[in-house]
């Protein structure tokens, strides 16, 4: 029988794509239930209007993570008190994409370009931060905006800064520039103060909604203990959540 | 008025509501879904002493508001944003009717704004035009996550939405306070973008954008915008709250406003009930840029705070602001908003 930890270390896998940190990290993860080969796993997110496209990807990759462990046959993902959470369970579990889930409420194509716009904020968060942790470790601008892309040492957020790198298809090869504009160019010397300084805006505001999501789920959580879940059984519902005609 | 350490401060409250969500006005679990989800936000970023209990919350009464806004808040001016929200509560969550009828009881203390959906097509066109002669107001609302009917949200950049820009701009309604929840269609784009204010800002020179909550959670995207457009406004709800639980935080926040809009552009907001003005003025008054963050953000003075907490609202509405307030005029105004400047940004 696969083990809670294994689970977990599958979960700590996936993303929230906005934050760019683990669901195990974030603490969206409410429950997590073993049943011989059958894993049920609960998510919570911090708000009942959470994007459903976001909250999607991380119910289907904590899906195709968890099946891939061996000892688990079956798996089911459930999303808690979420405005799509009924919607967005079933088609996991029933192995829809996600344009077939929503079908209509999608122009062309499904969360690629979605994953990728929020994988590209991402680099260029943790690009600053290892520019931040290379000052820390005494390097000067000059010398950062200088340096290649072997000559990255071991700072806290390395490991993650090249596994977007590569994700992304940017520049890998040990000769590339370290700082590469978020569409991939190199950043010249000479530009890279002000790169540096539009990437700190984007970090304080992804670091910031990382802090205001994970507040507000404590607080939710607090609150949905004391009055009841935000799904109240007892009001009408319109007949679907979603309905395909788009934009009026 | 807000007087510390003998620096006077006219305070104008950009953003309040006088919302009833009471179990019977809600219509479905949708709007159940809302006022928990506005209920979590003011629990989770109110000092333990101004939290309400959610019965409390759901619907308050005109004497609370007035005595919170004017007898503790220290507001001189506030400014009713309506919130319609009709698909989610059976008379609306915070009409301009709402609004009006509680302005008219206290003259003088309150602005009440209108609202409009593009949605509404050519009669909405009537509507705001017949709602504008009989209330008079100088700026509107807009919801653009707000669902209606089959739609779920729309763009300000929509086809729908210019007539009604070009209404405003005929009658005079030149604030344009913009509201960017998360919206769900398309449903695999970001919910929250808000480039959408990027068009109709160039397109329409002559009204002012305000963008309720500075565009978070993407403040990024909203400074580049900002810095860009020089009738972009950044409104301070759900932001300054920060100053509590993370005055770091609220400190770069601030900061990155300052450095790409300016501090003639920001304005300060409660967006009551959510949250109460007498703690956010009292702890922005206090507040500083932490001395380690100084040579990156500069710091805050009296002058600017004052900007902040009503000249730049006062200017935009053409409030009378005693001279004891004012501000002598400055030059600086941070990197977006001097014309010189925007090449470097690489507009």
């Amino acid at each position: 029988m696969v083990a809670l930890t294994d689970v977990r270390r599958a979960l700590d896998r996936v993303h929230d794509p906005e934050l760019d940190q683990s669901l195990i990290a974030l603490d969206f993860v409410a429950d997590v239930r073993i049943a011989g080969a059958a894993v049920e796993v609960d998510l919570r997110l911090p708000t009942y209007f959470c994007a459903p496209n976001f909250a999607w990807t991380m119910a289907a990759d904590a899906h195709e993570q968890v099946r891939a462990l061996d000892g688990v046959e079956q798996v089911h993902v459930t999303l808690l008190d979420h405005m799509a959470g009924q919607e967005i369970s079933e088609a996991v579990a029933a192995g829809k994409s996600f344009d077939e889930a929503f079908p209509g409420l999608v122009d062309g194509g499904d969360l690629a370009q979605l994953r990728e716009q929020f994988q590209r904020k991402a680099f260029v968060v943790r690009q600053e931060r290892i520019a931040g942790q290379l000052r820390a470790l005494g390097h000067t601008p000059e010398q950062i905006a200088a340096m290649r892309y072997a000559d990255l040492p071991e700072v806290p957020d390395s490991a993650r800064y090249r596994e977007l790198r590569e994700t992304l298809g940017l520049p890998t090869d040990p000769d590339a520039g370290l700082l590469l504009h978020p569409d991939g160019r190199e950043a010249h010397v000479d530009e890279a103060a002000r790169l540096l300084i539009e990437s700190r805006l984007t970090r304080v505001s992804v670091e910031g909604n990382a802090d205001f999501c994970q507040g507000m789920l404590a607080t939710r959580s607090d609150h949905d203990a004391i009055h009841g879940s935000t799904d109240r059984g007892d009001l009408p519902a319109p007949a679907r959540t979603f309905v395909p005609t788009g934009a009026a | 008025m807000y007087v510390k350490d003998g620096e006077k401060y006219f305070i104008v409250d950009g953003h309040i509501h006088f919302w009833d969500a009471s179990e019977e006005n809600v219509a479905n679990k949708y709007g159940e879904g809302f006022i928990r989800c506005f209920y979590d936000y003011h629990a989770n970023l109110s000092p333990k002493d101004y939290v309400w209990t959610l019965d409390q919350y759901r619907k308050y009464s005109v004497e609370q508001l007035v005595g919170d806004l004017f007898e503790d808040g220290y507001v001189d001016k506030a400014i009713f944003q309506p919130t319609y929200l009709t698909d989610f509560y059976v008379n609306g969550f915070n009409t301009t009717a709402d609004d009006a009828a509680v302005a008219e009881q206290h003259p003088d203390k309150f602005i009440v704004n209108g609202a409009f959906d593009p949605r509404d097509g050519e009669q909405g066109l009537e509507d705001l035009r017949a709602k504008h002669a009989k209330y008079g107001f100088k700026g509107v609302k807009l919801y653009t996550a707000e669902w209606r009917g089959e739609s779920r949200g729309y763009k300000l950049s929509d086809d729908m939405v210019q007539p009604y820009f070009e209404l405003c701009a005929e009658l005079g309604i030149q604030n344009i306070h913009v509201h960017k929840g998360p919206t769900i269609w398309p449903l695999n784009r970001d919910a929250f973008d808000v480039h959408d204010v990027d068009h109709v800002a160039s397109n329409w020179p002559n009204l002012r954008f305000i963008v309720e909550h500075v565009g978070l959670p993407r403040l990024e995207d909203f400074c580049w915008i900002g810095t860009q457009e020089p009738n972009v406004y950044g409104g301070l709800a759900v932001a300054i709250p920060f100053i509590h639980t993370r005055p770091r935080y609220f400190a770069k926040i601030i900061g990155e406003l300052c450095y790409w809009l300016g501090e003639d552009r920001i304005l300060f907001a409660s967006d009551y009930a959510l949250w109460h003005p007498k703690w956010l003025i009292e702890q922005f008054v206090d507040f500083q840029i932490p001395e380690d963050m100084q040579s990156e953000y500069g710091q805050l003075t009296p002058d600017m705070k004052r900007k902040i907490l009503g000249l730049n609202a006062a200017k935009l509405y053409g409030i009378e602001v005693p001279d004891e307030f004012a501000v002598e005029e400055e030059e600086d105004l941070g990197i977006g908003s001097d014309p010189r400047l925007a090449d470097l940004v690489g507009a």
